[in-house]
């Protein structure tokens, strides 16, 4: 099963574009933040940027927290999104180890469900799709 | 927000309140430089001095902001210290996004706060902060500090905030946008300064919905593709603007120590790829722009004898380049940057204050000031001297420097010298490319070599024919307008022709903007002139220094008859653009 990784985040430029295209393809909006990446600056512009995203954990503790089965395992890590099963508890929120679940104003909340869409809308070929055995940020 | 009304900020900094205004006139003026004027017609000064508290200071994007690639820059509009007239600058960053997903089309600043703040809005906050511990604070540090008072949100905002040129009202003061990118022209700055207005944070918190119907994400997917697979873009991608130097070099078009020389051979150390080989430290983007082609070079300073080192980053650009490099007659890529680092720091325009100085290296040459005015020698290729000259100008060191900041033509009518201040509307931009850039720029809504494609003329055509050259300069314009009204970048202008805008309107639900493009281009520009006309605009007014009439380019000497008969011609059918009742107005109120 493969899943969505970032091993080449030093090319980051900050364009948002990965984030932007999560937002209007898969949550038909335009967003920053309502989005499975979401890119962060680490300490202001000049020391370069940070993807947030679902590390596709194994068990996942979103999942586990998650009192509606709106989020259960995915095979090889990560989660299963079942929205309309939502009732915007926000426990996966919380559970999260990484931070790579938001919410929004009106409850809902986005995470990255390792489809890879956003990957070809990178312009610095940062993101990838991998088998997870052999990602390394999770893998290290 | 796809809306048919605008949605508008006002605060008013004297009381910390803020109020949303719905606005009509999506259709007649669209967005971003349309918007701007609209707003300044609405809520500017006209005939009061720009630093009357009330005046505006506008901040606008566009109805495509977002939407699409390269759809990422901001119009900034108010009446400037420099010329006192209305004007824009324009900027990239994140702002525009910002300001789009805190779903405000314009936010409009009035008032001027008690004491030293800043202001931070977002979907649902506004709050004025009084940061009067950050006077004089470089604007590096100012954004340091903003980050930490500004809380959660880091890359999902846009930090704005001015140095100490603009606490001291300097005309010359840049607004820095998110580190690297600026308003830098025609004194932004000042006017944050003179409102007690030190920073402004937008936190893009909020979110749109997406167009309905599948034609938005095929043409998203068609333009990222143009952008990002074809060469259309590919010299902002590699090399970035300063590619140019080394063409313009070449054609004997760049000007050089004070527009003495247009052609150098120094111009090995100062190329593009000069720059890329030896100070590239990395690139970056606007927030929406998947070319990124801001291009960040380092500067790496010796603490002490022993082997301590720490770093800075400095953006570079064409236009920088030549302000502090060639105009200066400093060749070497990093005395480059060292100077623009300072600039960056007290929150100077760096073409500006780079042509200022140039014109101040030759006045010292000539004997018509000493170093009592400029506290330290200047002289061509002295990169530490125009360090510490950077440093006296945006800290106003002294009476000098603060009138060097009002303006290179104001300190020459003082100290001498007007003959050779390369000023033409404001300090030149770097391209001396012939007749029709020369008047262009000296005429321009911006005085900006981006207000026409001049300087492009002038390297294709050496024919001198008046009507065709001002034809060329009258039909280029609304096009340019209306894309600063969507806000595009101006370098995607290949990519948004009048087809491919209407097609992406027509996606997002702008029909009527969709089909009529040229009918709104053409209201935008006579709007904006209108405006800049009714705060006192004069062609007649504006003279071409000596220096730019020997000039010598790749076609021969500057003509300056065919100069001469351009700029009067331009002026004219600029002037005719206001229309009876404007020029009427004013008349009316120069004679009282």
């Amino acid at each position: 099963m493969k899943q969505l990784a970032t091993p080449r985040m030093d090319q980051c430029i900050g364009c948002h574009s990965c984030s932007l295209a999560c937002a209007r393809l898969i949550h038909q909006r335009l967003s920053w933040e309502t989005a499975g990446i979401r890119i962060h600056s680490s300490g202001g512009l000049s020391t370069g940027f940070m993807a947030i995203h679902c590390l596709a954990c194994d068990p996942a503790p979103c999942a586990l927290v998650c009192p509606t089965g709106a989020f259960s395992q995915r095979a090889g890590g990560g989660v299963i999104v079942r929205k309309k099963l939502c009732i915007q508890c926000g426990q996966c929120v919380v559970a999260c180890p990484v931070e790579a679940i938001s919410q929004n104003k009106q409850g809902e909340v986005f995470v990255c469900i390792h489809c890879g869409r956003c990957v070809e809308f990178c312009p610095q070929s940062c993101l990838e799709m991998q088998e997870t055995a052999v990602t390394e940020e999770v893998s290290q | 927000m796809i809306r048919d009304q605008f949605r508008i900020l006002r605060v008013d900094l004297a009381t910390g309140k803020g109020r949303i205004e719905h606005l009509e006139g999506r259709d007649e003026v669209a967005g971003g430089s349309g918007l701007a004027a609209l707003l300044y017609s609405r809520y500017g000064l006209m005939d009061q001095p720009w630093n009357t508290e009330g005046q505006p200071l506008i901040f606008a994007i566009g109805p495509l902001t977002g939407y699409f690639p390269l759809m990422s820059k901001t119009v900034c509009s108010f009446k400037s210290g420099y010329h006192h007239q209305y004007t824009e600058s324009h900027a990239g960053g994140r702002l525009a996004l910002a300001m789009r997903f805190a779903d405000l089309d314009a936010l409009v600043i009035v008032g001027r706060a008690g004491r030293l703040s800043c202001l931070s809005i977002g979907t649902r906050h506004l709050q004025l902060k009084d940061v009067e511990f950050m006077r004089g604070v470089d604007a590096d540090s100012a954004g340091k500090l903003l980050r930490r008072i500004s809380g959660e949100g880091a890359g999902h905002r846009s930090i704005l905030r001015i140095g100490p040129a603009g606490e001291i009202g300097s005309p010359m003061a840049s607004i820095n946008v998110d580190s690297y990118r600026h308003f830098g022209r025609m004194g932004g700055g000042a006017l944050m300064g003179v409102k007690n207005l030190k920073g402004i944070v937008i936190h893009g918190d909020g979110e749109c919905p997406q167009p309905v119907g599948s034609l938005y994400p095929k043409i998203f997917k068609e333009i990222h593709s143009q952008v990002t697979s074809t060469d259309m873009m590919h010299k902002y991608y590699n090399l970035g603007t300063a590619a140019n130097l080394q063409g313009l070099n070449d054609i004997s078009s760049l000007p050089w120590l004070n527009l003495q020389k247009t052609s150098d051979p120094g111009i090995s150390n100062l190329t593009g790829e000069a720059f890329a080989d030896a100070t590239l430290l990395r690139n970056g983007a606007c927030s929406g722009c998947p070319v990124g082609c801001i291009h960040i070079g380092y500067i790496r300073e010796k603490m002490t004898g022993d082997n301590r080192y720490h770093y800075h980053q400095v953006a570079y650009d064409y236009e920088p380049i030549f302000a502090t490099g060639t105009m200066l007659g400093v060749t070497d890529p990093f005395d480059v940057l060292r100077i623009l680092d300072v600039m960056e720091k007290v929150c100077l325009d760096a073409m500006s204050a780079g042509v200022a100085l140039a014109w101040a290296t030759e006045a010292s040459e000539q004997g018509l000031i000493t170093e009592k005015q400029t506290v330290v020698r200047l002289k061509f290729g002295d990169a530490a001297a125009y360090q510490q000259a950077a440093g006296f100008l945006g800290r106003g060191e002294n009476d000098f420097y603060r009138l060097l900041g009002q303006g290179t033509l104001r300190a020459a009518e003082v100290y001498g010298g007007s003959e050779f201040a390369c000023v033409l509307g404001q300090e030149m931009a770097g391209y001396a490319t012939g007749e029709l850039f020369f008047a262009a720029q000296t005429l321009g809504f911006r005085h900006s070599h981006l207000d026409t494609g001049a300087y492009s003329y002038d390297q294709k055509n050496a024919e001198q024919d008046v009507q065709k050259a001002v034809n060329f300069l009258m039909d280029d314009e609304p096009g340019r307008t209306f894309l600063t009204s969507m806000v595009a970048c101006l370098f995607a202008r290949s990519v948004y022709t009048d087809s491919r805008l209407a097609e992406c309107l027509s996606a997002v639900g702008y029909e009527t903007l969709a089909g009529s493009i040229p009918v709104v281009a053409e209201h935008i520009r006579r709007l904006r002139w209108q405006i800049r006309i009714s705060t006192g605009f004069n062609p007649d007014a504006l003279t071409i220094p000596k220096r730019f009439y020997k000039v010598k380019t790749w076609k021969g000497p500057i003509n300056k008859d065919y100069l001469d008969a351009l700029k009067m011609e331009y002026g004219k059918r600029i002037m005719a653009l206001a229309g009876q009742e404007t020029l009427l107005k004013r008349e009316q109120e120069v004679t009282g």
